[in-house]
């Protein structure tokens, strides 16, 4: 069973194909580079590396958001154009399950974090509990006040992932103090691997068509037009 | 015997998801367009991020009507070609890593686009061009006149200098309260309208082939504005009948004089403008008289679709232009030749 693995949902890119449970190649990079230019590449490169070809891939993971809107849609397009044509099944995961997916063994909370600017986040918090990742916030477009009020109700130490931590690390620490506990720099990148065991745990099939990121967010002209019509869903 | 040549065109650039497969340049197998009107309504034009959300929704599923409707698979295929650019550009990737994605998976060459290539080529597909020949494209983004001397040659000759012919139609409608798209609906206005407004002509330096229509967009605004301040009701026909006659006077005028200028075998008009029926008939009568061969495809290939997309990345194709993996969208990408020599 190979499987290839996806994520393009924020700046980092991040490719890998498992074969057998075996993480065979993998490429991490945190570069702001146009993910247009690098993604489809990167699989080409990795392919190569794995002496595999396209039709070899049995199934594939994509980081299904949220964060950069643009980004988010050039993974997804990308795994779901190629699991339609090869005829693959498609698996999506949650951006921020996967970059809490490499503090797995955290005994607390774990709080992956993407900043969504103006004091905003995109952010979810999970627990590890019987080998699974449990998730115990809903990932969601939050303001960084919101996790911080939800988190301090809690009296388990809180684990922060994700590149975007560093930005937020003063008013986290002033907050939670010694409760908040900041990853250090090689948990902050999402990782494909990550993706493909989350797939394989999910056993949920996608249905390639329909499939469509998880933006987590209203696109803001629709919010405008919404509360025009009397009907204010911009947190939905 | 030569073999047939099947390309698959994939276009994303605005607000429709669309796929082809054209024959040997020339003849369309399949053309599927998944169009965002109704949902771009709401807003009273196309908004970006709403076009690129939609285009994730559709992607797969155009190309795969497209192949199923040609009684096709990926492996009877030549090559794909997609718009590169210009247009939005959250909109452009959608389609091009679509096309990257599906190229890859089944070993085919990419080829980019220019979408305004795309619009020019959209006439190979009702009869052969034939050079020198004029290009008029008018659209929501664009109101251009194009000189070529071969397949793949382009020289602009004209361009606007501020807003683009469909620009100006969608401001106007916006006045007179018309709902989105306003094009059709002033077209409509202006065919029944018994008398028309004098609008003023914007036709720039003597010689000039570029365009311009803010001004004429302004003296729709300050008339119905002279008109609300003595309290008089506008009538949206009249204005209507007023700004249509301005816009087809200069692109027809400009048309014509450049046809002449540069001795052209042929006119095409091309572009969502194009559909206009009143632009049609204008140019369609002064090339007559002209005894210049005029053409306008329909109005479903004036409309972006993915036909066009396929039929100059057939021509492309044949000159062995390729594109790459890494490619990107680009929004504001010029047209350039692909055919250096003439
Ligand atoms: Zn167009």
């Amino acid at each position: 069973m190979i499987w290839l693995g996806i994520d393009t949902a924020n700046t980092p890119l991040s490719v890998a194909i498992v074969k057998d449970g075996v993480l065979l190649v993998e490429e991490n990079s945190g570069m702001a580079i146009n993910h247009s230019l690098r993604a489809m590449p990167a699989i080409e490169e990795l392919l190569t590396k794995a002496e595999l070809k396209p039709s070899d891939i049995d199934a594939i993971a994509v980081s299904e958001g949220p964060g950069s809107y643009t980004g988010v849609r050039i993974g997804v397009t990308i795994a779901k154009t190629l699991a339609w044509t090869l005829d693959k099944p498609l698996v999506g995961i949650s951006s921020l399950r996967a970059l809490a997916m490499d503090a797995l063994f955290f005994d607390g909370l774990i709080c992956p974090i993407v900043d969504a600017r103006r004091g905003n986040v995109y952010a979810g918090v999970y627990r590890y509990d019987n080998g699974k990742l449990i998730s115990i916030y809903e990932d969601g477009h939050y303001s960084l006040e919101d996790i911080m009020k939800f988190l301090e109700q809690d009296d388990n130490q809180v684990l922060f992932v994700g590149k975007d931590t560093v930005m937020h690390e003063g008013e986290i620490s002033e907050r939670l103090g010694q409760q908040a506990v900041i990853a250090p720099l090689h948990f902050n990148l999402p990782r494909a691997s990550a993706l493909i065991h989350a797939a394989i745990q999910s056993e949920q099939e996608s249905d390639v068509h329909t499939f469509v990121p998880q933006y987590r967010r209203i696109a803001e002209a629709e919010a405008n037009w919404l509360k025009g019509q009397g009907k204010d869903k911009s947190r939905e | 015997m030569k073999k047939d040549m099947y390309i698959l065109g994939i276009e994303t650039s605005c607000d429709e998801t669309a796929a082809s497969i054209v024959k040997n340049g020339t003849e369309i197998i399949s053309n599927v367009v998944a169009s965002q009107i109704v949902s771009q309504k709401r807003f009273g034009g196309v908004v970006p991020e709403i076009a690129s959300r939609h285009h994730v929704e559709q992607i797969t599923l155009v190309i795969e009507e497209a192949l199923l409707d040609a009684g096709m698979k990926p492996a009877d295929l030549d090559a794909v070609a997609v718009t590169e650019g210009p247009g939005l550009v959250g909109a452009l990737l959608i389609g091009i890593n679509a096309a990257k994605a599906f190229a890859f998976a089944n070993s085919l060459p990419i080829i980019g686009v220019h979408h305004i290539a795309g619009h020019i080529y959209a006439n190979e597909l009702m009869q052969r061009m034939e050079f020198p020949l004029l290009a008029l494209i008018v659209s929501g983004g664009h109101t251009e006149l194009v000189l070529m001397g071969a397949h793949g040659s382009f020289k602009l000759i004209g361009e606007t200098r501020d807003d683009a012919a469909g620009e100006a139609y969608d401001k106007v409608a916006r006045v007179l309260g018309l709902p989105y798209p306003g094009g059709p609906e002033i077209d409509k206005l202006a065919a029944g309208s018994d008398a028309e407004i004098k609008f003023p002509r914007a036709w720039l330096e003597p010689g000039s082939y570029d365009f311009s229509f803010s001004g004429l967009k302004s003296s729709v605004i300050n008339y119905k504005h002279n008109l609300d301040q003595r309290g008089e009701e506008i009538n949206p026909a009249h204005v209507a009948a007023g700004f249509q006659a301005s816009v087809v006077e200069v692109l027809t005028t400009k048309a014509l004089r450049a046809a002449k200028e540069y001795n052209v075998k042929q006119v095409i008009a091309a572009g969502g403008v194009a559909a206009n029926r009143g632009l049609r008939a204008s140019l369609e009568k002064a090339f007559q008289e002209k005894g210049i061969p005029f053409y306008v495809p329909p109005i479903s290939l004036c409309t972006d679709n993915a036909a066009m997309i396929a039929a100059a990345g057939s021509a492309m194709f044949t000159e062995g232009v390729r594109g790459t993996l890494a490619m990107n969208g680009k929004p504001g990408m010029p047209l350039i030749s692909w055919n250096t020599e003439k």
